[in-house]
């Protein structure tokens, strides 16, 4: 994808359907440690993908949790 | 016993964090004790990811951690156990970190909410938008499309980059009503380009 084209989807946000904020955050934990296991964190939490791609404020806590979450190697 | 029901998934170091956040006094009090050294450790992991004076860092990392630490107890009771207590509580005080740390990067900033007339944003926009085309579907749809509502929202979300929740605060409204109206907005403007190209 071209950078132009990118910051046309992030102008334009995700096309595929996703949650809000509220659902966002309320299963943000499951979604984070399922994704650590190796399991299937998309079909457990549909539409989380979408949403941390359109919310950049939803995507900066994940990423936080994430990491904080992620035991060092 | 509260007649709380058992969490039937919660592990049993999760159980122990429940089972001591709600024993008797002397258990419970040293129970909140190591939740709010967990918080606090979680509210300053957020905020060491973000450029804050180290004085600044403490102060937002210990309001963080007191704000979270009051939203997990209330709210105990809906912990289902679909991940472990520890990463449930962690979240509340990643959120809190985060909404304290925008709110002060923005809190001496201006947050334009006036219903503007797009060709006045053209600049701002030419410099995210490369495709000239586009832009004029963004401007049309913007202009002809959509609620004075939706182009304030859609304006300082998506175009000034002003976070959702300084906008909230702004706006006196949640988070999720303003992503539900930027939800929209994008979906209008998706379906002006799709048509369009």
């Amino acid at each position: 994808m071209t950078p132009e084209r990118e910051t046309l989807r992030g102008l334009l946000g995700p096309a595929e359907p996703e949650i809000g904020c509220e659902e966002c955050f309320e299963l943000v934990d499951e979604y984070v440690e399922a994704e650590l296991a190796g399991r299937d964190a998309d079909g457990r939490v549909p539409g989380m993908r979408a949403h941390l791609e359109g919310c950049p404020a939803c995507r900066e806590e994940y990423e936080s949790l994430r990491a904080l979450t992620d035991p060092p190697d | 016993m509260t007649g709380v029901l058992r969490e039937p998934l919660v592990d049993p170091d999760s159980r122990a964090w429940l089972d001591a956040l709600r024993g008797a006094p002397a258990v419970r009090e040293r129970a909140v004790a190591r939740l709010h050294a967990l918080l606090l450790r979680a509210a300053r992991f957020e905020l060491t990811r973000r450029d804050l004076p180290p004085a600044e860092l403490d102060d937002l990392a210990t309001q963080a951690a007191d704000d979270a630490l009051v939203a997990v107890l209330a709210k105990l009771d809906t912990f289902r156990g679909r991940s472990r207590f520890t990463t449930w509580a962690y979240k509340f005080a990643i959120l809190e970190a985060a909404v304290l740390s925008r709110r002060r990067a923005w809190r001496d900033r201006e947050v334009r909410l006036d219903d503007r007339e797009w060709s006045a944003l053209q600049p701002t926009a030419q410099e995210v938008l490369e495709d000239a085309e586009v832009l004029a579907i963004v401007r049309d749809t913007l202009r002809d499309r959509m609620t004075a509502h939706q182009r304030r929202v859609f304006t300082a979300l998506a175009l000034d980059g002003v976070p959702i929740d300084v906008l909230a605060e702004r706006m006196a409204c949640t988070r999720g009503a303003l992503y539900k109206t930027l939800h929209d907005a994008r979906r209008k403007l998706r379906a002006a380009v799709e048509e369009a190209t």
